[in-house]
């Protein structure tokens, strides 16, 4: 096959159309497939994984600002000794909510955004596997999302709340102690956001291994297409394991089982084995798309390749296979044992090694590079310096002994909001600022992305900073108030002052936000170009914002920054060239003749029938089991839905013209004996089940 | 390189048209999807199997524990009824990629009828159980039983939904030799919730103490 050939995009093979002839089908009723792509119903039935990313950064920016102002509210409590802005019941209210929210609604879903949006550009492809599974992703994600949320709010304020920390310890977690509704909502919450992610993460999986474009062997994707790859895998196999959690601690609070009953015997280090075996692999869900994001950053602002590819890759697998072995330093003082003490605490030690790896290489691309502090760079520094630190603390909690006197205390809430707010948040943030041109098709203002980034990074490091030595004096995390007489006022007024910091500099980039779009639609909405940052990644060579259909061809690749390499050559002297004008390279949109798979209105229809058992299971059985009946007949609407639709507006099928019939597919039918069938060809019954 | 990119697109080919997939792997990415989920249910049952063995010799001297309801001449026979449906699953995989699309439905059907007999016999256990004095929440043994085996069950249910489905979708002309993978995808699921089984009966009866 010459190269020529494999610019050829035909629908059956790059899309995830069924395999075997299209079968004709005859559409009933509801089984037609929604039309269009312009206006809000386009957004509710999409299936194109770029809409799909940017409202999953959408809802998570919105989480980011309810788990924002809680963490605000903790904030104002303990800003002085006795504080008695919220009662310590809903202190506890808020303070798990800002973790739970902060955790699965925020660093999770904008890593999913971004994984959405670049992955199947990153790899050369016009959509992820199961584009329709994907829409059902976001929506799952969205219904555990309000309904985890909405605890906030039923029953009055935060009386309802999950009160008992983000990792909800079983049998604190129990009907005894915790005796409101919110460890269910919790439970429940969590299992659907657990749908979502898993169903998330088989897709993304499926994408990265089956729909690279020619050329695209595996050491030759980007960096953040390799930290999303192994977060996706870390989330299929940790997943399951808090399932599991969730569905005991569930049992015990409805049915009166007895998994963390400890009258019946019952140990209370399941829920701690089951929950951190899950819980630290989950870290490195939260750290590594940040570091992928930073590994993209750092060589365009550099103009030197990624220092260490290989290494970098290596040590991102590294630390997702040690990532499974360190859990139980998470309990050093639940009395597992000194053996397994000894054997956490060095494996532990161990993990640094190959994040180590990837500051040095960072490190290492930006020597003698020629550097520009941009936005998206200044992010990127911040995440490799803030997460330095957070990273060493942690280093500290692997010396067991030192670890015991500081379990509990804010020198582990310093500690960990160092790798999450310094490393995953402020990576996830520069991603926002380096990608927004090719989302939108214009950048962030420079001027205030720059103000608020230090705004941020000021307050940031004296709010978290400061707990560092609140926690080795002594403070304990999760308890509502303290003494005046214990010495901690100082340091909390400042982190309290600081936190308000943050919030001004969070106020900056939704600002920013705001100012940009509206200059540039002032300005007649000039073209960004594909290219604004003279970046290295595939993504860059189409067109801002990125057509439906991602590129007008497929692109042979034939090795690592491919199109870095389309663009600059050597001279005889080994000095870097231009050897091509990025508008000759990059595609520029206009290809129409590709055929897109149909939006649908199951997706979302099964969030909503997701979001009912939700709540039946916390109020009402019967509700639950009315939910299961219309999530089932959803579940066959889905799979009885005709696999395609010629009809559907801003798609130019090069099928031939079948206008105003709906009886056909307009496909290479070939199936005359079929006719009859309306059980269209469909995809992804399998992953349904 | 410049010269590995046309700029013009040039029209789908012939050959694009006969529905072959071309993927990365070479495998479709239904059957990759199948395996992958697979590989995030060995975790699933990896932790009710670890949960259930951590729990069951939690119980009080004078409880009621393994010994006292397990019947293994049934369960054996159960079992051996399950794991004749995986016989018959490859016989319907088998027939439907010959074009024997009757075979296919009796195979099916076969499977799907091996299959609630397991389950049959496991809702008569637990029935048997709970009238010896084995409930859900009796003790820490009865709660992690009847969870670990339960969540089996709804596996093997789910299973016998599917077979059902595409039973009818072949009564129904739609399940043709060109969907052959799709029942040999179900037929993946099958095999795993028949293999994950074994371990089960293994670990919880066989070995009880």
């Amino acid at each position: 096959m010459t190269i020529t050939d494999r610019t050829i995009t035909a629908p059956e093979e790059t899309l995830a159309l069924p395999a075997g002839p299209a079968i004709a089908h005859r559409p009933l009723g509801v089984f037609t497939r929604p039309q269009g792509s312009e206006g809000w119903r386009s957004w509710l039935f999409t299936v194109d994984h770029k809409r799909i990313g940017i409202m999953y950064g959408a809802a998570a920016l919105f989480f980011f600002l309810v788990g924002g102002a809680e963490a605000l509210f903790i904030r104002l409590q303990l800003a002085t000794p006795n504080g008695s802005v919220i009662g310590a019941g809903t202190y506890n209210g808020v303070f798990t909510m800002h973790g739970v929210t902060m955790v699965f609604l925020v660093i999770m879903p904008m890593a999913a955004a971004f994984a959405n949006y670049l992955l199947p550009l990153q790899v050369g492809a016009r959509d992820v596997a199961f584009p329709r599974l994907n829409a059902f992703s976001f929506w799952c994600f969205l219904a555990g999302g309000m309904l985890l949320t909405s605890s906030i709010l039923v029953g009055g304020w935060f009386q309802n709340a999950p009160d008992g920390g983000w990792f909800a310890y079983a049998p604190n977690t129990g009907l005894l102690f915790s005796p409101s509704k919110g460890i269910d909502f919790y439970a429940v919450g969590l299992q659907i956001l657990g749908i979502a992610s898993l169903v998330s993460a088989i897709n993304l999986i499926v994408t990265v291994l089956n729909m690279r474009t020619p050329g695209m062997s595996f050491f030759r994707m980007p960096v953040l297409t390799w930290m999303l790859l192994i977060t996706q895998f870390l989330l299929l196999f940790a997943l399951p394991v808090i399932t599991v959690a969730l569905f005991l601690l569930m049992f015990d609070r409805l049915w009166d089982a007895n998994f963390f009953n400890v009258e019946a015997g019952a140990d209370p280090l399941l829920w701690q084995h089951l929950f951190w075996i899950f819980g630290h692999p989950e870290v490195y869900i939260l750290i590594l798309p940040a570091f992928g994001i930073v590994s993209e950053i750092i060589p365009t602002f550099s103009r030197k390749p990624l220092f260490g590819y290989h290494f970098m890759v290596a040590s991102g697998i590294a630390i997702g296979f040690m990532g499974w072995g360190v859990w139980a330093h998470h309990m050093f003082t639940s009395g597992v044992g000194p053996l397994s003490v000894a054997a956490f605490s060095v494996s532990t030690m161990f993990i640094a090694v190959p994040t180590g790896v990837k500051i040095l290489n960072w490190l290492a691309t930006m020597y003698r590079g020629r550097l520009r502090f941009t936005t998206p760079m200044l992010y990127a520094v911040g995440v490799v310096s803030m997460f330095t630190i957070g990273g060493l603390s942690g280093v500290t909690h692997s010396i067991a002994p030192s670890d015991t006197q500081q379990t509990d205390t804010y020198y582990i809430v310093a500690h960990f909001h160092y790798v999450i707010f310094g490393g995953a948040l402020l990576g996830l943030f520069g991603g926002f600022y380096y990608w927004w041109p090719k989302a939108f098709g214009y950048k962030l203002n420079e001027g205030w992305g720059k103000a608020s980034f230090w705004v941020m990074l000021i307050g940031f490091n004296f709010t978290f900073g400061p707990m560092h030595i609140l926690g080795l004096q002594g403070m304990s995390r999760r308890i509502a108030t303290y003494r005046a007489d214990e010495g901690f006022a100082l340091w909390n007024m400042v982190a309290t002052i600081s936190s308000f910091v943050i919030a001004l500099g969070v106020i900056m980039f939704f600002w920013n936000v705001y100012v940009s779009t509206r200059n540039w639609r002032r300005a007649g909405r000039p073209d960004v170009g594909p290219d604004p940052w003279d970046a290295r990644g595939l993504e860059w060579m189409t067109a801002s914002p990125v057509p439906e259909h991602n590129f007008d061809e497929d692109i042979e690749v034939d090795r690592l920054d491919h199109f870095w390499h389309r663009k600059y050559g050597k001279d005889e002297n080994g000095r870097i060239v231009r050897a091509a004008p990025t508008s000759e390279i990059a595609h520029d949109g206009s290809n129409t003749n590709v055929h897109l798979p149909s939006p649908s209105y199951w997706p979302i229809v099964l969030g909503g029938g997701i979001l009912l058992v939700g709540y039946g299971i916390i109020y009402n059985l019967w509700l639950a089991a009315a939910g299961l009946v219309f999530l089932v007949a959803s579940i066959y609407g889905w799979i009885l839905e005709p696999a395609d639709d010629p009809d559907a507006g801003g798609h130019h099928d090069d099928h031939g013209d079948d206008h105003g019939d709906p009886d056909s597919n307009g496909g290479p039918s070939g199936n005359g004996e079929l006719a009859t069938a309306d059980e269209p060809a469909e995809t992804e019954e399998a992953t349904v089940g | 390189m410049a010269e590995t990119m046309t700029a013009e697109a040039p029209g789908h080919t012939p050959e694009h048209h006969d529905g072959e997939h071309h993927t990365s792997t070479g495998l479709s990415n239904e059957k990759l999807a199948m395996w992958v989920f697979l590989g995030s249910e060995c975790l699933l049952f990896g932790g009710l199997i670890s949960t259930y063995m951590f729990n069951k010799g939690r119980i009080g001297p004078n409880d009621v524990g393994p010994e006292d309801v397990f019947d293994i001449p049934f369960t054996s026979v159960s079992s051996f009824v399950l794991l004749m449906s995986s016989l018959t699953m490859v016989f319907a995989v088998s027939s439907i990629a010959r074009g024997d699309l009757r075979g296919n439905r009796i195979w099916l059907a076969t499977t799907a009828a091996l299959g609630a007999t397991f389950v049959a016999g496991q809702v008569y256990e637990f029935t048997a159980f709970y009238s010896e004095g084995l409930g859900f929440t009796t003790n820490l043994f009865g709660s992690a039983f009847y969870a670990l085996t339960g969540f089996h069950g709804a596996h093997v249910t789910i299973g016998i939904i599917m077979l059902m489905s595409l039973l009818v979708m072949s009564m129904r002309g739609n399940l043709g030799p060109e969907r052959a993978e799709t029942v040999e995808i179900i037929g993946l699921y099958w095999h795993f919730v028949d293999i994950v089984w074994i371990v089960i009966f293994t670990i919880v009866y066989l070995f009880p103490q």
